[in-house]
């Protein structure tokens, strides 16, 4: 009972029983769409607005092909970030979110199943005509034991996560791997991998054409309008990340706010992006889930901001409303 | 080449460049944003002071005049 | 006299009986308004309804020329600027709004409904919003998708709103995201109608209700509103 009075309002506001003026609303309409549109337009022209072309696969592999032969044998053997990830992709945990009991991404389920070796590398391959050394090598591959594949794989992407990690780190680059100037190549000095650098050298080619862009999103139907594996793919390598720091764009930027360019961005989101700044969440796991039950709790509770007490009372002990009103105060006897 | 010419002709104030940002303790703003939020709390103060047109029409309808 | 038997009504007639009288003429457009509205504040509402215009107007254009069209045309790309001013202008009259209306304490005299609605329009224009960055196809698109799909994920909701699918993410931008805040808005611009502006607080707010007079908290007792009656 004394909870329900403390939620009920002690509200003594009355129906309005005193004067009216003339107001043309439909009038306050037109010339507010006149003045916004006006604005709107005077921005277009000022300043117009940003367009950054979008990254291709086929540049990721110009621009960066170790990172690209980086990410696709991950790909392969199964332990870049997507493949990691689990639901909705997979049933892997590298990225699933929990708080307490609540485990709301594994009770979804796999909706949109991608394996990436398939989806990635053995699939794209396939499409090749006319390369029997290639095929060979998917051939041998898929034939290959669990076992074996993951010999090869890790035997290939060691040089090339010890390259990847000496070029974040500024460390001298190590020789094992180079990128040929004739041919554009990546050369990887491993023992023991098997099929796997022809696999690779195959798919580095293809993806230079276009061809595992075009894969990627054919691969079920000829109209497509759905991108996620180009895009999960193009986010486990550097290509993106390196693009959006140039622009201010990554999570501990704030750049969850801001817009390519100098334009302004999402000023709104400035609530939701702080959480992730500041501790527990800056260093959590499971950092997406926290800030979204804490945006959800702020949210439900900004929308029932009449029922709560204290907040609801604040605009009448933080006068504001004197400078509103004070043509209606000055006129009002008693005041 | 087209698209590059219609960007280019398409802004008076270029503002295709990297964003200029303010740094404040761990708070990290582009320029352009901080002028956004500045220019809410202008418009906001700006709307509670400044006076509003017309102030003689209520004052005759509060006095029981004839609205037209 | 002899008193003629009620006709039965049909649903048509109970619709429009309840419509007429929750909202008479005078009430959905009276031609005045109480005498305190008298701020600029009160123009934020009109001006987040002003931007909500212009934003599906422009969209309109784009809609009707494709998802492709801004990316290769001077005009279309104009159009595209004009809806990207006015999504910042719309956020921009809808914040200076929420606050002139917080300081008002407008949920006050039964309008707690109004307050809600005002609410809920401001959190689905945020993933209103976010479908529309999703959609440009461009490095931005790429960037915003593949990033805020891990907040989807970790609640579920990336299980049946899939952030880098562009057909689908298109499809919620220009219909159904549209539909929801013009239908919140709708509502929301009803409610306001039908309960008037929030008269204002008394004066010495801080202790009204407890010894405050009455003749002080809300004006002259007699009724002087237009013709239409509105209160």
């Amino acid at each position: 009972m004394k909870l329900l009075s403390l939620l009920r309002s002690h509200d003594d506001t009355k129906p309005w029983a005193g004067r009216y003026a003339p107001y043309d609303l439909v009038k306050e309409l037109c010339i507010a769409v006149g003045v916004v549109a006006l604005l709107a337009i005077v921005f277009a022209v000022v300043f117009s607005s940003p367009d950054e072309k979008p990254s291709t696969i086929a540049q990721w592999s110009r621009q960066m092909p170790v990172d690209f032969v980086n990410t696709a044998v991950k790909e392969l053997d199964g332990t870049s970030g997507t493949a990691e990830y689990g639901p909705p992709y997979n049933h892997s945990s590298g990225s699933v979110q929990h708080f307490l009991f609540l485990h709301p991404q594994r009770w979804l389920g796999v909706s949109h199943p991608i394996n990436t070796a398939q989806d990635y590398v053995l699939d794209p391959l396939k499409t090749i005509p006319d390369n029997p050394a290639l095929s060979g090598a998917v051939a041998q591959y898929e034939a290959a034991p669990e076992n074996t594949q993951k010999g090869w794989t890790e035997a290939y992407a060691k040089p090339l996560e010890e390259y990847v990690t000496a070029e974040e780190e500024k460390k001298p680059l190590p020789s094992t791997v180079s990128v040929s100037p004739a041919t554009g190549v990546v050369n990887v000095a491993s023992v023991g991998a098997g099929p796997v650098p022809t696999m690779m050298a195959g798919l580095l080619s293809l993806a230079k054409s276009g061809g595992v862009d075009g894969a990627l999103l054919t691969s079920s139907q000829f109209f497509q309008t759905d991108y996620t594996k180009p895009l999960l793919f193009m986010a486990d390598g550097g290509l993106l990340d390196a693009r959006a720091e140039q622009q201010h764009l990554l999570g501990e930027q704030w750049g969850m706010m801001n817009e390519t360019g100098s334009y302004p961005g999402q000023v709104w989101l400035w609530l939701y992006t702080l959480w992730y700044q500041v501790e527990p969440f800056k260093s959590s796991a499971n950092a997406d889930l926290l800030v979204m039950l804490m945006m959800g709790l702020l949210s439900t509770l900004f929308i029932c901001i009449p029922f709560i007490p204290g907040i609801r009372s604040l605009p009448r002990r933080i006068p504001i409303h004197r400078l509103i009103w004070r043509e209606h105060y000055r006129s009002t006897p008693g005041a | 080449m087209q698209h590059v010419v219609v960007a280019a002709i398409g802004a008076i104030v270029n503002l295709d460049h990297p964003a200029h940002i303010i740094e404040w303790h761990f708070i990290k703003l582009t320029v352009s944003n901080v002028i956004v939020i500045g220019l809410m709390f202008v418009a906001f103060f700006a709307a509670i002071l400044l006076p509003f047109p017309g102030s003689g029409a209520r004052r005759e309808a509060r006095r029981g005049g004839d609205k037209s | 006299m002899s008193v003629s038997p009620p006709r039965p009504k049909s649903w048509t007639v109970r619709v429009r009986e309840a419509g007429v009288e929750a909202l008479p003429p005078e009430k959905l457009l009276p031609d005045g308004q109480p005498t305190y509205v008298a701020s600029w504040i009160y123009v934020f509402g009109v001006a987040s309804i002003a931007a909500l215009v212009v934003i599906i107007g422009s969209g309109t254009i784009l809609a009707l020329k494709g998802p492709a069209w801004w990316h290769y045309t001077g005009i279309g790309h104009f159009f595209n600027s004009i809806h990207m001013w006015a999504v910042e202008l719309f956020f921009f009259a809808m914040v200076v709004h929420l606050w002139g209306k917080y300081w008002m304490a407008a949920w006050r005299g039964g309008r707690t409904r109004v307050w809600i609605t005002g609410a809920v329009t401001f959190l689905v224009a945020v993933p209103t919003a976010l479908t529309g960055y999703v959609s440009q196809q461009n490095f931005d698109a790429q960037w915003i998708s593949t990033q805020a799909k891990d907040a989807m994920n970790s609640v579920g909701v990336g299980a049946f709103f899939n952030l880098t699918n562009f057909g689908q993410m298109y499809s919620y931008h220009v219909l159904i995201m549209p539909l929801a805040v013009v239908g919140l808005v709708g509502a929301h611009v009803l409610l306001v109608r039908r309960h008037g502006v929030v008269p204002p607080l008394p004066f010495h707010a801080a202790r009204a209700g407890a010894d405050v007079p009455a003749a002080v908290r809300e004006g002259p007792s007699t009724p002087t509103g237009p013709s239409n009656g509105v209160a």
